[in-house]
């Protein structure tokens, strides 16, 4: 059984229809990293598999762990494993990002009937998870994303995703606007995570994070369709020849880009 | 974590304090007239100095009129129809926790404030006030070898007149406004508090109201003097049992800092607020004023305001000495049809005076919650500073945030800051929470009361707990 199976999604937006008919299917295990210009709906596809309601989805359905996943709430959907790595994440004054992570880990594990984490015990896994991202344990002790810098929002995305351990993790552009240091430590950090159980849809325009992390499968996003998949050559090809030499080959409407 | 499931808890529930003790009440008839000043003025045995005072009020109160330049909305209240004294009726001047009413104990157990475990445990003096009369005041001796008194209104009208006819009115004058000038008339009790000369005040001082009788108006009177060096800190929390019809309670706290004297007041508010539909629930239309009157003398106020069909008060300082401080901290919330219009007035008289203002109005439900803050600086207030920083939070879409700020400086060597800001709570933030395994109602709660930090950090700890709770409580079905 795949883990994640898209199949034919559309997904409209404020009357603009923004996916028309996305199929994937993602194993336990894999990467995937999706690629794509501006407005091809790579985000929109990472926030419908999160529970954003402000998309409605018109046509088809997206099955996680052979459930129905669109009919479950965004936490539900964090209780069974799905994990979002904001692209913007944002801020929430007078919230200690300490106290937010443990808040959230303590009601996933709750919901899977497992024990809290007391303070101790959670201290010290977010000290082991802090080094994997090379974050300084102050930062725990400010508000949530606030005054951090946009290397320091992906950073603290990838440990909180370290510390919730998902099944599927979605990171959407957690690389974009990133100086080469950080993208180094965020890779490092991606790779630490790479497990047979843990899959991860990686959301990217550029190669370049690709060269840190290696996808089993690439797929190319264009106009609310994925018009090619390939391995890893795909990304190569087309940061050398650019999008619209895919655009250009494309015109006419291709379904045919999914993995098996 | 407990915290995440008190918070469930608390959100699952009614509003808990809603209960009625069975206490004979020893009431005067309903109406208002000089008979009925002099009967109250009797029954508490005052002197005559009490007596002329209430009178005075009583006479100015008749010239004027109810104000309605605020901005809530009641039905007219009828004076006749409010019963202006009652008292639990009692044998004889009580000696010590044993002789008080059983059913009143009981009382302050649900309530969560067992006097005797305070006793023991908080290091907490408590004046209880129960309706109009107070029933039980602890830890006198610890206090009194500082030389602090700290006792009903009642008790030091009787026991040191000098003082209360020194202090009282000092700040907020019988003639001072419609609803402070109908206190001064019919006032049954409250607290006294004096901190002597260099003295530290050694515990957190607080006192519990409680409205009780059905259609008591309560007229509470709180005078605190902090005299030259002294440092005082006083809480005060209010809850109030169900009632399906509005009740008037309108008190009036007074402040008096002399030199280098500390008066911090903290008020955790949690009247009766109605019910969803908005019937029912306390108007608290209060008059609180401190007096910075000594060089580098301090007065902060500290308010969460959750409770009340309709709040109106605006806890206000006056900077008289030079390099007085100034302080208002607020957070107040307004649910379902809850009306609130609050805030300060810092009035600058003395060189060098600073002041501050942190207010965060949350409203939800169809709650109206309005600040109004004065900021003045007069122009011998040279060197002066104002810092005001006023936030809403905006919960659904059928709420309302009013902010009326009014500032005067009078002299070109001060200044004053406003900031003020309105948010939305963000749907950005909830589906944050929510992507991460937080429930909504966990999410909201969190996101509200890291709003409210700034304020939250300047109450003692124990009472900041209560706050976060009764946030909880009082959001309970805004969202979703």
């Amino acid at each position: 059984m795949h883990l994640l199976e898209i199949r034919n999604l559309h997904v409209v937006v404020e009357g603009k229809q923004i996916l028309k008919g996305i199929d994937l299917a993602v194993d336990p295990g894999e990467v995937h990293a999706i690629m794509g210009p501006n407005g091809s709906g790579k985000s929109t596809l990472a926030q419908v598999l999160a529970g954003r309601d402000t998309f409605t989805v018109t046509e088809g359905q997206v099955l996680y762990q052979g459930e129905d996943l669109l009919s479950m709430s965004p936490e539900d959907r964090a209780v069974a494993g799905v994990f979002l790595a904001f692209q913007y994440p944002v801020e929430i004054p007078g919230v200690g990002n300490m106290y937010f992570l443990r808040t959230a880990l303590n009601a996933i594990r709750r919901r899977r009937g497992l024990e809290e984490l007391d303070a101790m015990d959670f201290l010290a896994l977010a000290k082991e998870k802090l080094k994997l991202v090379e974050m300084d344990q102050k930062f725990m002790n400010r508000s949530v994303n606030e005054g951090f810098s946009g290397g320091e929002k992906k950073r603290n995305e990838i440990l909180q995703m370290a510390v919730l351990d998902p099944k599927l993790a979605i990171l959407d552009e957690t690389d974009s606007g990133l100086d080469i240091d950080a993208l180094r430590i965020i890779s490092n950090g991606v790779n630490a995570h790479r497990r047979d159980d843990r899959s991860m849809l990686l959301i990217t325009h550029y190669q370049r994070l690709l060269n840190y992390v290696v996808p089993d499968k690439v797929h190319v996003l264009s106009n609310g369709r994925i018009v090619r998949s390939g391995d890893r050559q795909l990304a190569l090809e087309l940061e050398e020849k650019g999008y619209t030499w895919l655009e250009q080959q494309v015109e006419a409407p291709a379904r045919s880009g999914a993995s098996p | 974590m407990s915290t995440t499931n008190e918070v469930r808890k608390l959100t699952e529930r009614e509003y808990e304090h809603g209960f009625v003790t069975k206490v004979e009440d020893d009431a005067l008839p309903r109406g208002l007239s000089e008979e009925t000043i002099r009967l109250i003025s009797a029954k508490k045995n005052e002197p005559a100095f009490m007596l002329e005072w209430r009178l005075r009020a009583f006479r100015h109160w008749l010239t004027m009129k109810e104000p309605t330049w605020q901005n809530v909305r009641y039905p007219p209240i009828d004076y006749q129809d409010i019963i202006y004294y009652s008292a639990p009726k009692r044998k004889a001047a009580l000696q010590s926790l044993d002789e008080v009413d059983p059913e009143i104990l009981k009382t302050y157990a649900k309530l969560g404030i067992p006097l005797e475990e305070q006793k023991m445990l908080a290091g907490v003096a408590v004046d209880a006030v129960f309706d109009s009369v107070s029933v039980a005041t602890t830890f006198k001796e610890k206090l009194a070898e500082k030389g602090v008194i700290f006792c009903s209104f009642s008790e030091a009208v009787q026991k040191y007149p000098e003082l209360v006819k020194k202090y009282l009115g000092s700040v907020v004058p019988y003639t001072d406004n419609f609803f402070a000038t109908l206190n001064s008339a019919v006032f049954s009790d409250g607290s006294f508090c004096f901190v002597p000369k260099g003295v530290r005040c050694p515990m957190e001082l607080s006192t519990y109201f409680r409205i009780n009788a059905a259609d008591t108006g309560q007229f509470e009177r709180t005078l605190i003097v902090a005299e030259e060096g002294a440092y005082v800190s006083y809480l005060e929390g209010c809850t109030a049992p169900m009632r399906d019809k509005n009740q008037l309670h309108a008190a009036v706290v007074e402040l008096v800092a002399l030199d280098d004297a500390q008066i911090k007041y903290s008020t955790v508010q949690n009247w009766y607020p109605g019910d969803a539909q908005g019937r029912g629930g306390i108007y608290n239309f209060v008059t609180k004023r401190g007096r910075a009157q000594g060089r580098s003398s301090k007065i902060s106020w500290t308010q969460v305001e959750t409770g009340s069909a309709i709040t109106w008060k605006y806890p206000s300082v006056i900077l008289q000495g030079d390099n007085a401080v100034g302080e208002f901290y607020s957070v107040a919330l307004t649910n379902n049809y809850q009306q609130a219009d609050t805030g300060t007035k810092m009035i600058h008289l003395g060189k060098n005076t600073r002041s501050t203002i942190i207010s965060k109005g949350i409203s939800a439900g169809r709650g109206q919650n309005t600040y109004r803050g004065l900021v003045k600086i007069l122009k011998a207030a040279t060197n002066s500073r104002n810092f005001t920083q006023c936030d809403s939070l905006l919960l659904g879409s059928k709420c309302g945030a009013h902010t009326i700020p009014d500032i005067e400086v009078r002299n070109p060597s001060s200044r004053a800051e406003h900031e003020a800001s309105t948010s939305k709570i963000g749907e950005d933030q909830l589906f944050y929470c929510l992507q991460r395994g937080i429930s909504q109602e966990d999410a909201v709660t969190m996101i509200v009361n890291g709003f409210c930090r700034q304020v939250f950090k300047e109450l003692p700890m124990e009472f900041a707990v209560e706050a976060q709770k009764l946030l909880s409580v009082s959001l309970e079905g805004s969202v979703g």
